[in-house]
């Protein structure tokens, strides 16, 4: 279980969180959504002992980061937002890598770098440098290599980002099957469906405080079922309703231009902070 | 305590066989400038201390590059810190901040070696072959493990490559041609002796250059050199672990 309490990070005269509390249960896959700058990469920073609390404290599975920073290390793995992997070694050396620093015997390290490799699809890549890799690649191995010493719980820091969709999509089924074989995943996000597709439960962020935290269904159905977003001369403007049929009723009164859609994440976000996400 | 070390050191080790080639190639050029411009063409019928001018610098080079080569692996530090990342991985895997230096100090200490004995060949070509016993390579490894240490410690202190590049020119550069690598320190005014004294290499290019024509060097030598390096083992230490945001 990841526990958060009254976690607070102040930069010099930035207050990048202000008391953040959380709970994140055991097998649980979790997203943290917010906009660029809400404190979701510093709250990940403290959570993997990267960055200190100015006040407060994060518990992994009961072990203080602060604390107890060897014992809590071991139970995670860290998937930061950019890639940090060693450019001129090859794929399987830097899983070896990481196997050693985590203290693992050689030979369960041979092991588990080739059940990994078949894991992400990247069995034929072993051997392979690197910075001979794509981005969707670097990006798996990245993942595998978090799993390497079969850690309790992951913590990706935005794993998609700047990636096409088709390899997003990708990188999503493996974080799902990776929750499903009974890891706690913890995800940071600042795209909606990423969110909406993997996560049992969902917290907002913003300028360092949580402004919500429920199942994606829940927050979305707090203000509805349906959006209109009416296109008017310089911006747009979005409605919310309960029934399609309310929406198409009150679209026909109205002469601007509009689509009618499904609310998403986004609209919750909007409704309960006043701004856009992206 | 330092469990995790050998995981730091293994990984420096795996890029360095793959540079190898290249590094060698590198190691290379500056001493044989050295050796080139001052020993075989200025220093040609140059006698110092009763030695050929070659004789004496060949061993000043040695400490020299005791010294850079060592320290070079902050420059390494430091890319992988602010460029790749890569100091993340070691700061978020379970080790003790000593495990980390005492693996990239060996690596350092590595790394010089490799170049010195670079050096010794290339002097055995140069015709000059001398006294490699016990007492030069001691002083050349804890040579090599203050500047090693004093890397780690200024790669975890220097907020960009700038700072990194700064530190280079204004303490590296100064040291290895004031270090009595070229000259006897004894040449310069007494105030300048006292200061230089006090710098590591100065110590390292003495006890390595007696060593090398065949004499035992001083205690002094050894004993500077060991208490400089333990307080430069324990500011790399420090420095680490204030290394987080």
């Amino acid at each position: 279980m990841i526990e958060i309490h009254k976690l607070v990070k102040h930069y010099r005269k930035t207050k990048a969180l202000k008391g953040v509390d959380l709970k994140v249960n055991r097998g649980e896959l979790f997203a943290y959504l917010g906009p660029n700058g809400a404190g979701k990469t510093t709250t990940i920073r403290i959570m993997t002992g990267l960055t200190r609390a100015t006040v407060g404290k994060v518990l992994l599975g009961g072990c203080d980061v602060t604390k107890e920073p060897r014992a809590a290390k071991k139970q995670f793995g860290f998937v930061p937002q950019h890639i940090n992997l060693d450019s001129e070694l090859t794929v399987s050396e830097n899983l070896l890598v990481h196997g050693l620093l985590h203290q693992m015997p050689r030979r369960a390290i041979s092991q588990r770098i080739e059940e990994l490799l078949d894991y992400i699809d990247l069995g034929d890549k072993a051997d392979t440098l690197i910075k001979e890799l794509s981005g969707g690649m670097k990006r798996r191995v990245m993942i595998a290599r978090a799993l390497m010493h079969s850690p309790q719980m992951l913590f990706l820091d935005e794993p998609t980002v700047g990636l096409d969709p088709n390899i997003r999509r990708r990188i999503w089924a493996l974080i799902k099957t990776i929750q499903q074989g009974g890891v706690t995943v913890f995800l940071t996000t600042h795209y909606i469906e990423e969110a909406e597709f993997l996560a049992a439960r969902v917290a907002f962020i913003d300028l360092g405080s949580i402004v919500a935290l429920d199942t994606p269904q829940n927050l979305m159905a707090g203000i509805g079922n349906w959006a209109i977003d009416e296109f008017q001369s310089n911006h747009m403007r979005s409605f919310y309703f309960q029934t399609q049929e309310e929406a198409k009723k009150w679209a026909a009164t109205h002469k601007n231009g509009f689509t009618l859609r499904r609310v998403n994440l986004e609209d919750a976000f909007l409704a309960l902070t006043g701004k856009k996400i992206k | 305590m330092i469990r995790g070390w050998t995981a730091v050191y293994f990984r420096e080790m795996l890029i360095l066989r793959r540079r190898l080639s290249r590094l060698i190639s590198a190691w290379s050029v500056s001493p044989l400038l050295y050796l080139i411009a001052f020993g075989y063409a200025m220093g040609k019928g140059v006698t110092i201390q009763g030695h050929s001018y070659l004789e004496f610098l060949l061993p000043g080079l040695v400490a020299m590059t005791s010294m850079t080569q060592a320290f070079a692996i902050g420059s390494e530090i430091n890319i992988a810190r602010f460029y790749w990342h890569i100091f993340e991985e070691f700061q978020t895997a379970p080790i003790s901040n000593a495990a980390y230096v005492l693996g990239e100090v060996l690596a350092g200490i590595t790394r010089a070696l490799l170049a010195g004995c670079v050096i010794l060949i290339l002097g055995a070509l140069f015709g000059v072959v001398l006294c490699y016993n016990g007492y030069l390579w001691l002083a050349f490894l804890m040579n090599s493990f203050i500047f090693a240490s004093l890397a780690v410690g200024f790669a975890m202190l220097v907020k960009s490559h700038a700072d990194q590049a700064m530190v280079n020119s204004f303490v590296i550069t100064p040291m290895a041609f004031l270090g009595g690598t070229f000259f006897p320190i004894d040449h310069l005014p007494d105030w300048a002796q006292k200061i230089l004294y006090l710098l590591p290499l100065t110590h390292a290019a003495d006890a390595i250059r007696t060593s090398s024509f065949g004499a035992i060097p001083e205690i002094g030598d050894y004993l500077m050199l060991t208490g400089i390096g333990v307080s430069a083992f324990v500011f790399a230490f420090m420095t680490v672990s204030k290394a987080r945001d």
